[in-house]
């Protein structure tokens, strides 16, 4: 086997060094009649062949990049230049374990250190830790730490909160006695929406927790809900799935949030079918020890030089056990360091035109669909829109896939039987030509007819 | 005069609000503090309840009251400077001071002879 | 002749730093912070500028935006690097990490072993790696298949009936695992408070009991490193929900009581939940369900060999036992009609314990660990296993004459010992440690597990050769040898030949740093 370097004269000489004669006397503490059980499984294969059994399985996808593709929603196709995927496969990133040994983790540590900054200065926080699972158990974190910090129970989810999030929040919070109160979805009014969610804050809430973009696409101030969760000492949690959008739109932290989490998938990740990706989490300096998961921090080391160390470590599970900040261990090291190369690459400057670019391109989508006649039902928005089509979305949606077409995400997907069946999320990247639009307005046309 | 628990706490006075720390034993054993989460003045606590959290790199420890009362003033110097937990423990490194319910509870401590053969005990 | 008149001396030349004559450290600093290879680097910021860009992007021009009187106008402050120098930064700070790729790797517990570069190259076909989690499952088919095959792997390497893909790593499938537990519990009208953790468990395992609810009870270990199978059945009365135990045990030893274990965990009425973290020493020699597992996290970085990442992406699937199957978190992959769907949200009768993570899991760790388990084969799979046992006994009998060994052997994939032996001589666990990094290697896990003073926990894992096991191993021995003679003069100040010496940890926590900010104007 072409990864294991013990030959049977090694095995052999090792079994007589240790002073037993066959391998099994080392797994003498295993009950007898359940060692060595029949398995049914396949033998050993070749490099060539196990190359070619998953690609088999591999061509049996329509990959993003093969079709026009507007599907979002939650994790974007994005252009990821080619340097950031060389520089994750380097061995000593790819093959290091988490930094606890600081003396021979300095790479690791000051990448992750740079990825805080960018992260806190994106959202426009203070701090930032170096990444959750995804944006999604972030959102779950940051709702646990609100009612750490404000010891209430009560987080109000708005309607613009991404069914899937919303999900993973009830999930992880449903054996605690925490209130979660979930506002439906209002892609045709995402004013009225917003305006729900700040109108259900009260003295019991320790957060409310709204997304922007929404799910629907629609981008919205949110100053007064910040001012309203203030006044009544709740956190506002800010949710960004589309982190791009961050390099056009005020920032949360400008807008006045007190946490916020996102999915970073959309800067150095590629779409992977829903995951590894990549947890932001930002805070303000003051709920720093309150914040879940791994924090990087400047020191020096016994010579004066500049360091990094992981710290504040207190909070962790390894350490504080059952009174840990929240279970988690491994984050997403490997992502945030894609992240930080491609941010790397792009700069403010390349950010602020890709995400024009984005805009630009869902603008064309927009007008596209209008001028044949479709109901684009955002006021405002960023790379993402909402359609009401005539007709069921899902069916529309499988007709153009196997036209070759991969139209977006029917709303009904996300909220099944809540009355959105006819609505279909449509998300533009700048990796959608002229083209790809074009052709994606004429078999939309066909397909609800 | 001062008096001692078990669990490595100081207790000074003699009306009915008293300062309590951390001996010098426990800032021993813990190492460099980094941090020190107080109570919030005003606080009311039993015997027993855990009211402050020292911590130094790699560990946590609970402070627990060391009899009932209520937190009339707080350290506010360890937020900025936690290492007087281990530069002067029994001075500048004070965390709280609470109004006791009842001063008759100080006569359950130990003395400072009880405690240093306590702590002799220890090792 | 001709003569190349650029000839000069390829000799060190006698009595220079370079030839070992003289004092090796020199007294001069460079001009340029470099130290050779050692390439200085400052951080992005300090690097780039926010008017630079490594990318090309297309202007937008001029258009109409849609996004209310929304725009971000004040600076973001991230620089930009061009590619060339992007490259460089990143090389250079690689430079700076220790992997698996570049020698031995002994951290217990944590299974670091090789990562084979086919598995990379899988999860990069597109047919994985560009397809978005909610196109239309009639176009993902060949990924629901290849969450199918892995799921098979896992039930049939493991004997359980059920496993769940989803957990995003070890600490999630934990969650994963008690929330099934408790959802199981609550169902049948069967409120129960307390999950009892042995004192050797991994800090996530009380941790995520807590996290759901539970209050959290120590149970003692004997002297042989196990558990204590009387005082656990002390312990197990009805508020019992379940039983957290890691096995082969975090001492690095198999539960030789396992089947006693989970005998009285049943017949308390609770559920065995069992930490898969060190699976990799029983993968195809024993199998879980018949050892009476309720649930189990398998970490797909540690045993399938899918890259550590300085810290993830992980995965962590959780297999099931018949009693709490249908409690699997959302969603699943279904079959019907020859066509695989998934199954994303709880009909009226589902008992799910709900969804995890915002979609299917980590699909780019599925592709790698099935590349690997293609690869080995259910044969490959054993022998790896008896390999992994095989390296971590050979340390254990090669090291324990002259290093405390915790308990007697045979062990299973790590080899624990104390610090025993460096009673009196002033070295610290920590300090051995360090000197190990001096000898080339990473440090094996320390301090940990709890239940012994001073730990040094080796897992060298059955990918490195037994070339690499007596380098290391003569490493190991010397430092040991000199420590016990009271030679400490390489222990004080270890690591010194690592590119940073000791970094001091309490100035971080006391005034945290955790971002870079721009030195103040009037600063120089």
């Amino acid at each position: 086997m072409r990864y294991l370097p013990l030959t049977s004269d090694d095995r052999q000489a090792m079994l007589a060094k240790i002073g037993v004669r066959h391998i099994d006397d080392l797994f003498k503490d295993v009950p007898k009649a359940d060692l060595n059980p029949e398995i049914n499984l396949p033998k050993r294969q070749s490099e060539m062949a196990v190359e070619r059994q998953l690609s088999t399985l591999a061509a049996k996808n329509t990959s993003a990049g093969s079709v026009p593709f507007f599907v979002g929603a939650g994790a974007y196709k994005h252009h990821v230049p080619a340097t950031v995927d060389h520089m994750i496969q380097r061995g000593e990133f790819l093959t290091a374990y988490t930094p606890y040994q600081p003396e021979i983790a300095q790479g690791t540590l000051q990448y992750l250190f740079e990825f805080q900054t960018l992260v806190a200065q994106l959202t426009g926080m203070d701090v930032a830790n170096a990444s959750m699972y995804d944006g999604s158990t972030a959102t779950a974190e940051a709702v646990m730490m609100a009612r750490r910090v404000t010891r209430k129970k009560r987080a109000v989810i708005a309607g613009s909160v991404h069914a899937h999030y919303r999900a993973v929040v009830e999930t992880t919070t449903q054996f605690t006695d925490d209130n979660i109160v979930c506002q439906a979805p209002n892609p045709a009014d995402a004013g009225a929406e917003l305006q729900a969610a700040l109108d259900a804050i009260d003295d019991t809430t320790s957060c409310v927790v709204v997304q922007n973009p929404g799910i629907n696409g629609s981008v919205l101030d949110l100053g007064p809900v910040a001012e309203a969760a203030h006044a009544h000492k709740a956190l506002l949690i800010v949710v960004v799935t589309e982190v791009m959008s961050l390099g056009l739109i005020k920032s949360p932290g400008e807008m006045g949030a007190d946490i916020v989490v996102g999915e970073g998938q959309s800067i150095g990740n590629g779409l992977n079918f829903g995951g590894p990706y990549l947890g932001l989490f930002a805070t303000n300096q003051k709920y720093v020890r309150q914040m879940p998961g791994r924090l990087c921090g400047k020191t020096v080391d016994a010579e004066g030089e500049q360091g990094f160390v992981l710290t504040l470590s207190t909070r962790e599970q390894h350490i504080r056990r059952e009174k840990a900040t929240s279970n988690i261990c491994t984050n997403s090291g490997l992502c945030s360091l894609a992240f930080t190369v491609h941010m790397s690459l792009l700069g403010e400057k390349g950010l602020r035109q890709l995400a024009r670019v984005n805009h630009k391109r869902a603008c064309d989508l927009r007008d596209a669909l209008t001028a044949a006649g479709f109901e684009v039902l955002n006021s405002s928005f960023f790379n993402e829109i909402t359609v009401r089509l005539s007709k069921g979305a899902t069916d529309v949606v499988e007709t153009l896939a196997a036209d070759g077409v991969l139209a977006g995400v029917p709303m009904e997907r996300l909220y099944p039987g809540q009355g959105f069946d006819d609505h279909l999320i449509l998300a533009a990247t700048e990796t959608v030509t002229d083209e790809d639009i074009a052709v994606l307005v004429s078999k939309l046309t066909e397909a609800v007819q | 005069m001062t008096k001692f628990t078990e669990d490595h706490e100081w207790i000074d006075g003699d009306g009915d609000v008293v300062t309590v720390g951390i001996t010098d034993y426990a800032q021993n054993a813990l190492g460099d503090v980094v941090f020190v989460e107080l109570p919030e003045v005003g606080g009311t606590f039993s015997k027993g309840d855990e009211v402050a959290v020292v911590e130094s790199v790699k560990a946590a420890s609970e402070v627990y009251a060391p009899l009932d009362g209520e937190i009339v003033e707080i350290n506010d110097a360890l937020e900025g400077e936690p290492g007087l937990v281990n530069s002067s423990p029994t001075e500048g490194g004070w965390f709280f001071k609470i109004k006791l319910n009842n001063t008759s509870d100080l006569d359950g401590l130990m003395d400072k002879a009880a405690y240093d053969a306590h702590v002799a005990g220890l090792d | 002749m001709s003569m190349n008149t650029q000839g000069r001396p390829t000799a060190p030349v006698a009595g220079s730093v370079a030839d070992g004559t003289s004092e090796m450290t020199p007294v001069f600093e460079s001009f340029s912070g470099h130290r050779g290879l050692r390439l200085f680097e400052p951080l992005i910021f300090e690097l780039g500028s926010t008017e630079t860009t490594g990318v090309d992007v297309d202007e937008a021009g001029d258009f109409e935006m849609s996004i209310g009187d929304l725009e971000r106008t004040a600076e973001i402050g991230c620089p930009g690097l061009p590619e060339p120098d992007a490259v460089r930064h990143f090389t250079r700070l690689s430079r700076r990490n220790y992997g698996i790729d570049m020698g031995v790797f002994p951290l217990g517990s944590c299974t670091m072993k090789h990562n084979p570069r086919l598995n990379e190259k899988m999860a990069r076909l597109p047919g994985f790696a560009d397809i978005h989690p909610l196109q239309p499952t009639s176009s993902v088919q060949g990924a629901l298949e290849l969450m199918d095959q892995l799921s098979h792997w896992i039930c049939s390497l493991t004997g359980m009936p059920a496993v769940a893909l989803s957990p995003k790593a070890g600490a999630h499938g934990e969650l994963c695992g008690v929330m099934a537990i408790r959802a199981a519990l609550e169902a049948r009208g069967d409120a129960r408070e307390v999950v009892l953790c042995p004192e050797s468990a991994h800090g996530t395992n009380p941790a995520t009991a807590a996290f759901c609810g539970y209050k959290v009870k120590s149970i003692p270990a004997k002297g042989n490193g196990r558990v204590d199978l009387d005082a656990l059945i002390e312990a197990l009365d009805d508020t019992v929900a379940a039983v957290m135990i890691t096995n082969p045990n975090t001492c690095g030893l198999f539960e030789t009581e396992v089947k006693d274990i989970s005998d009285a965990v049943h017949k308390a009425g609770a559920f065995f939940y069992c930490d898969g973290a060190n699976f990799n020493a029983i993968m195809g020699k024993a199998r879980p369900g018949d050892l009476g597992v309720d649930a189990m996290h398998l970490n797909l970085h540690k045993t399938f060999s899918t890259p550590h990442g300085g810290g993830g992406p992980g995965s962590g699937p959780v297999v099931f036992s018949d009693a709490l199957k249908d409690f699997a978190p959302l969603p699943y992959v279904t079959m019907s009609e020859g066509e695989r769907a998934l199954h994303e949200w709880s009909d009226e009768k589902g008992q799910s314990l709900g969804r995890l993570t915002a979609f299917h899991g980590q699909m780019g760790m599925y592709v790698r660990a099935l590349s690997y388990m293609l690869s080995h084969g259910v044969d490959g799979i054993r022998q790896a296993a008896e390999d992994a046992v095989l390296n971590a006994n050979y340390v254990l009998a090669s090291l324990q004459d002259i290093m405390s060994a915790s308990y007697g052997g045979p062990c299973m994939h790590e080899a624990l010992f104390d610090d025993a032996f460096l009673k009196d001589t002033g070295v610290t666990t920590l300090d051995f440690a360090k000197a190990m990094i001096d000898e080339g290697y990473h440090p094996m896990t320390m301090y940990f597990p709890l239940v012994v003073h001073g730990a040094m926990l080796i897992e060298p894992t059955e990918t490195e050769s037994k070339y690499n096991m007596d380098q290391f191993i003569r490493s190991m021995r010397g430092l040991a040898e000199t420590a016990v003679a009271g030679e400490t003069a390489r222990f004080e100040g270890a690591p010194y030949f690592a590119p940073w010496k000791r970094l001091d940890e309490t100035q971080a926590a006391r005034q945290p740093v955790l971002r870079y900010s721009p030195p103040e104007p009037d600063q120089k």
